[in-house]
């Protein structure tokens, strides 16, 4: 089998000495859809910080496109096309929607910001109406799919999405969910980080279980859906 | 009873002292908006270059404009390495030891400065020192007109690139929200130090404007410093147009009450408008209301 896109190793990382994630093993392959799934606080966002360098690890390695990321920059890491897009969206409220998406390709590809920005408002007809609006003033559900258009400029190899369904209402996630599936459909790779475990398993291909900063479950999605400690250990029972 | 011509000649001559002052408080702006810290050592970057500017005409003959653009580099480059290589690592994430450092730096360079040059004022003789426009009611100096037009100058090239340019919005991103600009894979650390070097190029460039009408000894830095920062509050903590506007807003006042209450009381005005400002409207003209 070829060497996946990403994968971690007994990964362990956490605040002021106290580790949260307690060594962990994924992989995600090229082009694949694979989430995470776990309660509050099991340390699902801190994985992805740890992903993209905003958290050191303190043991283990993380390996992409061939190249060790572990002790990487959050720049670096931009720059070999691992893309986070973080809970909370962290847009830049006091920079218009086209200025956010400009900056999505500050450190990769910025020769093709145009063309990209131009694609994005495509995807999302309701930015192209807004270009120049501030991105503060935008709903919840726009300032998600701001977040998701500013890491799709960078073309990512692998797109880490935190939660992006979060806070959104019941019309919206679905609409969230659909956009998630076309954009995977061209053959992107993505990390869904979700609490929304019925719709995040419908369109990933395979799926990991934190529980306490460990895995304790994983497979196909398929046979996930139908395993019965699935809701136990989500639910922390 | 003054006549307006007196009136109006004082008005002109404070908005040309307003805008040095605009040029000195953009650098305490601009990096309070993104590192959201006071720079102490910034009345003592503008003491430094004035001594710069002095030795460079006093021994080489060089003319203080014509300084303007080495000055504006050199000091860009010594801001963002005391950032990036001093202050920031010194400092270890903490905003206290921000402050801390720079007061220690401004003691170390004002001191230093003081072992060499001693407490004298110094000024040099430029051959325009006091030629003058005349425009009737009065006379305008013809380097303080042109150090009005050059303030102005670098306060739109800064705004600018502030908005224009790719670093610019890096600048503006970082200053509201560090970890969205991180993962778009901005250098914060880079972007620091850059802003670092613009708050002293900024400086730079006043003491270029200064040295031709004005006389430097190791202090006189703080006395501009503490005008910019009444001008920094007057206009809103980290916003360059509320910079810009109260600089001219304070250098007119000063020169106006100047009239009235006396030459050296002319910056009693500034405070009492300054105090009124904290009562009425604490975030200042441009200030966002949080
Ligand atoms: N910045 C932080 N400093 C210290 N502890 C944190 C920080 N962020 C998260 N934690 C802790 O780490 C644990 C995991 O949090 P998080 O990774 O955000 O979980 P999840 O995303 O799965 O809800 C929680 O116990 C949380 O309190
Ligand atoms: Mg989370």
């Amino acid at each position: 089998m070829a060497d996946p896109l990403l994968s971690v190793e007994g990964l362990v990382a956490g605040y002021g000495g106290v580790p949260i994630l307690r060594g962990i093993d994924i992989s995600v392959g090229a082009g694949e859809v694979v989430a995470v799934l776990g309660a509050n606080g099991v340390g699902k966002t801190t994985l992805n910080k740890a992903l993209s360098g905003l958290v050191k690890a303190s043991a283990g390695r993380i390996l992409f496109n061939g190249a060790d990321l572990t002790e990487a920059s959050p720049g670096a890491i931009v720059e070999a096309g691992l893309i986070h897009v973080p809970e909370g969206r962290k847009i830049l409220p006091n920079m218009t929607i086209r200025e956010n998406l400009e900056l999505g390709s500050y450190r990769r590809a910025k020769a093709h910001r145009k063309q990209n920005i131009e694609r994005m408002f495509t995807i999302f007809p309701r930015l192209r109406e807004r270009a120049h609006q501030l991105a503060g003033t935008l709903s919840g559900g726009e300032q998600q799919m701001l977040a998701i258009g500013r890491g799709l400029m960078a073309e990512p190899s692998l797109l880490i999405l935190d939660e992006p369904s979060l806070g959104l209402s019941p019309l919206l996630v679905e609409e969230m969910f659909d956009l998630i599936t076309q954009i995977a459909a061209d053959g992107l790779a993505c990390l869904l980080v979700e609490q929304n475990v019925v719709q995040s398993l419908e369109i990933a291909a395979r799926a990991y279980v934190l529980e306490n900063g460990a895995v304790t479950m994983s497979g196909s999605a398929k046979d996930l859906k139908s395993n019965p400690d699935l809701e136990k250990a989500y639910l922390g029972i | 009873m003054l006549s307006p011509d007196i009136i109006l000649a004082a008005v002109l001559n404070g908005l040309m002292n307003g805008a040095i002052y605009a040029l000195i408080a953009l650098g305490l702006t601009l990096v309070y908006g993104v590192l959201h810290i006071i720079n102490f050592a910034h009345g003592a970057t503008l003491t430094a270059a004035m001594f710069v500017v002095f030795i460079a005409f006093t021994v080489f003959g060089i003319d203080p404009f014509v300084m303007i653009p080495a000055m504006a580099l050199g000091f860009f480059g010594v801001g963002y390495a005391l950032q990036r290589f001093v202050v920031g690592p010194a400092a270890q994430g903490s905003d206290n030891n921000v402050l801390l450092i720079t007061l220690g730096l401004s003691i170390m360079i004002e001191n230093g400065l003081l072992a060499v040059f001693h407490s004298d004022t110094r000024s040099i003789d430029v051959p325009y020192g006091f030629s003058s426009f005349d425009l009737g009611f009065t006379f305008l100096s013809v380097p303080k007109v042109a150090g009005f037009g050059v303030s102005l100058a670098v306060a739109l090239v800064l705004w600018v690139i502030l908005i224009r340019t790719d670093t610019g919005k890096a600048i503006r991103a970082v200053a509201r929200e560090r970890m969205g600009a991180e993962l778009a894979g901005i250098d914060v650390e880079h972007i620091f130090a850059v802003t670092f070097g613009l708050g002293a190029a900024t400086v730079a460039i006043a003491a270029c404007l200064l040295m031709p009408t004005f006389y430097v000894s190791p202090r006189i830095g703080n006395a501009f410093v503490l005008v910019a920062f009444t001008i920094v509050v007057l206009g809103g903590m980290g916003s360059i147009p509320g910079a810009v506007t109260g600089a001219l807003i304070v250098g007119i006042i000063e020169s106006v009450s100047g009239l009235f209450l006396d030459e050296s009381l002319g910056q009693l005005g500034i405070f009492i408008l300054f105090i009124l400002v904290l009562l009425l409207r604490p975030t200042g003209l441009f200030g966002a209301r949080t």
